[in-house]
């Protein structure tokens, strides 16, 4: 597809239509609305489904139930309804589904405001619902980064046979940005007739169970232990983090999503006066990218975090720089974006308090 | 002379396991005759069954074909997630009350209204029976549980839900009926149902929904014969049995 003039959460849908996606359950909640809307029309065009639930939990049952089909489904939601799609979202994990999220998060907590926010970071990373597991996270920081992404995330799903969100916030849902659209990706990863329900005759009578009740304990540890083993292999494959001009900055700005966009800005300006700045920006927030972090360590003096909450992300830098280097914050929340002059300003203080 | 098999383990029974449901609890002989259902009608190798969570969560121990397990009453919707891509395969849902008419209301109404193509039992045995014998949304007026100890009063906990005629209020849904598993004339009945509810599958009809009645005579505190008499008794006044709802 040429380059096109598109919305966030048009992209979005379109991305995944173009990954191979053809089935879409979701109930509208704003700011991504846009999404549902453009899959029950488009899904119509490429013979796949889409069907408005009843709810957010039954959305999440409907993926659960279609990704055990081994194709491409996928939900969108926003935070409140990612709330609610969280305890499926455990059964989903226990259970080895491929299934794609999209989470377009607004501010909170409860009903919150529908502006962007990146509120939901340890919602997202901490292990969304009950029981031990892991879910893969991308955080794209553009549209076009965005596409790229949402197309990747059925390609994870897929290959490690997991749930993968893909962590928006309202600006890149509703943002207008030029971007081209990979046609033709979306070959299945799955192999389903190995594991998925609905192909017991061509197994020749062999059946697949997809669940994760195990009452035995024993059972339980060991269907426990392969899902721990299948997330060191994700943290070893897929770990992903964008470094911008850090190898000899005194001071990196922290970052993920949106906010990583600004803060891009914000460095740029600052090398203009002089100022050694760079920017680190996971690029999944989940698995996080600790050893990148531990490289700024010899030549790095002040890590200054910036993101669109009260400083959910601090505790995995303070991790990754393993507590050896001062981690300051700055945040804005209740949908609120930190502009690119106020990330300046904290840098100029960080710098004034270094000499 | 030649020999007559009157009576044989239906293929599509996991061979050599024995069901850990509590004697005389009538899930055994509904599973019976979901499984002789799958062998006439050829269909095992092409079904997918939805396990609830309650009783019958293990039951894919002993229905051999392939099965997901659905979050507590969630079934339908994980149903209609499969069924709306695999229109070529047949997808049933097996819940009990707590299930599917207390916390689950909200999926087997939408499900019921789409008249998604799939196919339903539900268990009403008007109690919980793997949690202890807790009330269930269908516990009858004055019955004894361990939240009701002394009866179900309806000024505190309501009216018991008569789940097959609300869904037969809806205009979408294809086949509802209410049979008993309690005593063997019942049983004829009860066979016919689950047929049909996976014949109207086999013919794109839609929505087929069957309410077996059930016992459970360990949290009702019965011997199985009097838990036998006391659903026919007592439920079946309350729940008649019967068609509520037939698109043929």
């Amino acid at each position: 597809m040429a380059k096109t003039l598109m919305k966030g959460t048009e992209a979005i849908a379109e991305a995944a239509v173009q990954a191979g996606c053809k089935y879409f359950y979701g109930y509208p909640i704003t700011p991504q609305n846009e999404i549902p809307e453009y899959m029950s029309k488009r899904l119509f065009e490429v013979g796949g489904v889409y069907l408005q639930a009843e709810s957010e939990v039954a959305a999440s049952n409907m993926i659960l139930g279609g990704g055990a089909t081994g194709e491409r489904v996928m939900t969108s939601s926003s935070s409140p309804g990612i709330s609610l799609m969280s305890e499926t979202l455990s059964y989903i994990a226990g259970q080895e589904v491929p299934v794609v999220v999209v989470n377009v998060v607004r501010a909170g907590p409860g009903l919150g405001g529908i502006l962007p926010s990146q509120s939901d970071y340890n919602q997202a990373t901490c292990g969304i619902g009950h029981g031990d597991f892991n879910l893969i996270v991308l955080a794209p920081g553009s549209l076009q980064e965005t596409v790229a992404m949402v197309q990747k995330a059925f390609d994870l799903a897929q290959t490690y046979r997991t749930p993968v969100m893909v962590l928006c916030d309202g600006v890149i849902g509703q943002i207008m940005e030029a971007v081209e659209i990979p046609e033709g990706h979306g070959k299945n990863l799955s192999h389903p007739e190995k594991w998925a329900c609905g192909y017991m005759r061509e197994r020749g009578g062999k059946r697949n169970i997809i669940r994760s009740l195990f009452l035995d304990p024993d059972e339980l540890e060991e269907h426990n232990r392969k899902l721990e083993a299948k997330w060191h292999e994700i943290e070893k494959n897929e770990t992903s983090c964008e470094k911008y001009l850090t190898d000899d900055a005194e001071v990196v700005i922290s970052a993920f999503g949106t906010v990583g966009r600004i803060a891009r800005s914000a460095a740029d300006s600052l090398r203009a006066e002089g100022y050694k700045v760079g920017l680190i920006r996971p690029l999944l927030v989940s698995p996080f990218p600790y050893k990148d972090f531990e490289t700024l360590i010899p030549t790095c003096k002040h890590i200054l975090d910036v993101e669109m909450n009260w400083g959910q992300m601090i505790k995995d830098v303070n991790r990754g720089v393993k507590y050896r280097l001062p981690v300051s914050f700055y945040g804005r929340s209740g949908g609120m974006c930190p502009g690119v002059e106020e990330i300046e300003e904290e840098c100029r203080k960080i710098f004034a308090e270094l000499s | 002379m030649a020999e007559k098999i009157v009576y044989q383990r239906p293929k599509s029974w996991v061979e050599g396991v024995h069901s850990h449901y509590c004697p005389g609890c009538t899930h055994g002989i509904i599973h019976r005759m979901l499984c002789e259902t799958l062998d006439e009608l050829d269909i095992q190798d092409i079904t997918t069954g939805v396990a609830p969570v309650g009783c019958a969560a293990l039951m894919y121990g002993y229905i051999d074909t392939d099965f997901i397990e659905a979050p507590h009453g969630r079934a339908p919707a994980v149903a209609t997630g499969f069924k709306r891509i695999r229109p070529d395969r047949l997808i049933f849902t097996y819940q009990g009350d707590g299930d599917l008419a207390s916390i689950g209301m909200a999926e087997i109404v939408h499900a019921a209204n789409r008249s998604e193509n799939i196919t339903v039992i539900f268990v009403n045995n008007a109690i919980y029976g793997m949690t202890g014998g807790q009330m269930a949304p269908t516990t009858l007026l004055g019955q004894k549980t361990t939240t009701t100890q002394s009866g179900r009063d309806p000024l505190r906990a309501g009216y018991p839900i008569r789940m097959s005629e609300m869904l037969a209020s809806l205009a979408s849904p294809c086949y509802i009926e209410r049979v008993s598993a309690a005593k063997p004339s019942h049983l004829n009945s009860l066979k016919k149902a689950i047929r049909k509810a996976f014949k109207n599958q086999m013919e794109n009809k839609g929505f087929s929904f069957v309410e077996v009645l059930s016992t459970c005579p360990t949290n009702w505190g019965m011997r199985p014969t009097d838990a036998c008499d006391w659903l026919v008794n007592n439920m079946i006044p309350y729940y008649p049995l019967g068609v509520f709802k037939d698109f043929d």
